[in-house]
Formats: C-alpha cells, structure tokens, sequence
C-alpha cells in the first residue's frame, strides 16, 4: 500500500520536474497533468473517492483552460535562466526559502503521528452523529450538514472569482 | 515517514518553479505542483490503516473510516483552486496581449 503510494508521488515529481523544463509550453501543460491525474490515484489508494471524482473534473476543466490560452497565444519559451545577476538573487531567494521550510517542516514532523497511525479527534463527532446528517456518505454529510457556512463560503468565491474572470476578459465597454 | 518528506520534496518543486522561471505559464504551473502537494500532505495525514472510505453501508456497521474531516476540507480547497487558477490564466492572457509575450522580464513597463 504505501509502496504504491511512494511510486505515485515520485512520479509526481519526475513530472513536474519535466514541466517546469520543457521548452514547449504544450508539452509542459501535459507533463503538469501527469501531476494532476497522478494524485487522483493517489487519493484513490488512500480510500478518498469523493476527492478523486473531483480532482478529475478539477484537472481535465485546468487542462483544457490551460490549452486554450496556450493555442491563442503562443508556445515558446524563451530560455535562458542562469545568466544575469537577478537569477543569482532569484537562486539566492530559492535557497533561503528552502532552507526556512525545511526547518518548519523537521519541526512539524516531530509533532504528527507515523502514517497509517492517525488517531481522530474532532471527526469522531461527525462519524457517531452521522445519522443526524441523513447522508450515508460521511464527507458529504460534513459539507452539507455540519459545514454548511463552508459550502456557502466556496460559492461565494467560486462566483467572484467568475465575476472576475469575466471582467478581466471582457472585449466591450472599455473607451480606447 | 518518506511520504511526508517526498511531499515536501514535490513542495519545492513548485516552489523553485516559481522563483527561478520567467515563463508566466510556468510559474502558474509551479503554483499549482504546489498546491497539490499541500493536499495530497493533508489527506495523507488523514488515512488510517486497514481502514475503509467513510461511507456507511448495512455490511460495514462498525467499521473503522479513515478520517472524513480532511477530506470534506480538501474537497472544497480543490474547487477554490480550480477557481483561482481561471483567474491566474485569465490574467495571463491579458498580459499576453499587451506585451506579446509570456515573459515577465518584458512585463516592465506601467501602463494601463
């Protein structure tokens, strides 16, 4: 089990290494999707079906996003990274932050529980008072039921955020 | 333990995607690796061993779930980010238009 979950996550990351690298930028939005559909494994295997149903939908609707804007522009990229004094900056930027993540991260990962050991605290609520909810499904009995000012919450920002999509693209009432 | 470090790894990643890459595509890419990191980490925390998905059925009464309050969370964090990421690309291409190019080294210029 976790043996398929570790070769999943390195194939993670060889993808999003060759994505960030290719010089065609079509090339590169499908090695991103190799990111995309390989954690839709991932969260098969780790038994969350919800979250895999919608990863695919997520990603196939990002991929398509991501082609159209690249057919209408264009698909080059200009390379040439290590070259001026800003990239050196840029390099010295990237390893400080690597550096202040990477102690956060030792420091958290002596606070949580091996994998596999989880002990639930809060859920436990949710899954004894699930017959409350109505829904034989725990995680949609969370979002409609006990977290529902969540949901609402989502829906706001899903339709700013296509108020703002609209308004960035729009073609008419601009006085030139 | 390793899969909390390569996490990590697919973290910085996304990270050196945005910092070292000229590319606006790129860089919304790098944000993206960076957030499905960040949810396959909380789910990852979540699971239980020898545990079943949260869903109760007649034949599995006192089963053993593994923990639904993550993946209730991560639900919603995945359809924000789907919305974010309009928005990003959305921007891009009005960039794309007044410049002619993705590249943010050229993007240096105010006007409106």
């Amino acid at each position: 089990m976790e043996i398929y979950l570790i070769i999943m996550i390195i194939l993670m990351i060889l993808g999003s290494i060759y994505s960030l690298h290719a010089k065609d930028l079509l090339s590169a939005v499908v090695a991103y999707g190799i990111v995309g559909f390989g954690l839709v494994i991932s969260f098969l295997l780790l038994y969350a079906p919800d979250l895999a149903i919608v990863q695919v939908v997520v990603e196939i609707i990002t991929l398509v996003i991501m082609i159209a804007v690249i057919v209408n522009t264009t698909h080059k990229d200009e390379k040439k990274i290590f070259t001026t004094k800003s990239s050196l900056v840029n390099l010295v930027v990237l390893l400080i932050f690597v550096g202040v993540f990477f102690l956060m991260f030792a420091h958290i990962i002596g606070v949580l529980s091996y994998f596999g050991q989880h002990t639930m605290r809060m859920a436990g609520v949710y899954i004894d008072s699930a017959y409350e909810a109505g829904s034989a499904n725990i995680v949609t009995g969370i979002l409609f039921h006990f977290r529902a000012y969540d949901t609402l919450g989502e829906a706001t920002v899903l339709f700013t955020a296509v108020i703002g999509v609209l308004t960035v693209l729009r073609q008419y009432g601009k006085k030139n | 333990m390793i899969l909390f470090f390569l996490c990590f790894i697919l973290f910085m990643v996304g990270l050196y995607g945005i910092i070292m890459q000229r590319n606006l595509i790129k860089i919304i890419i790098g944000l993206a690796i960076m957030e499905y990191s960040v949810l396959f980490f909380l789910i990852l925390i979540g699971y239980i061993d020898s545990a079943t998905a949260p869903i109760i059925s007649e034949s599995f009464e006192e089963a053993l779930f593994v923990d639904p309050l993550p993946q209730a969370m991560v639900l919603t964090a995945i359809v924000i980010g789907l919305a974010t990421k309009a928005l990003m690309l959305s921007v891009a291409i009005r960039l794309y238009k007044e410049y002619g190019t993705f590249d943010i080294r050229k993007m240096n210029t105010l006007k409106g």
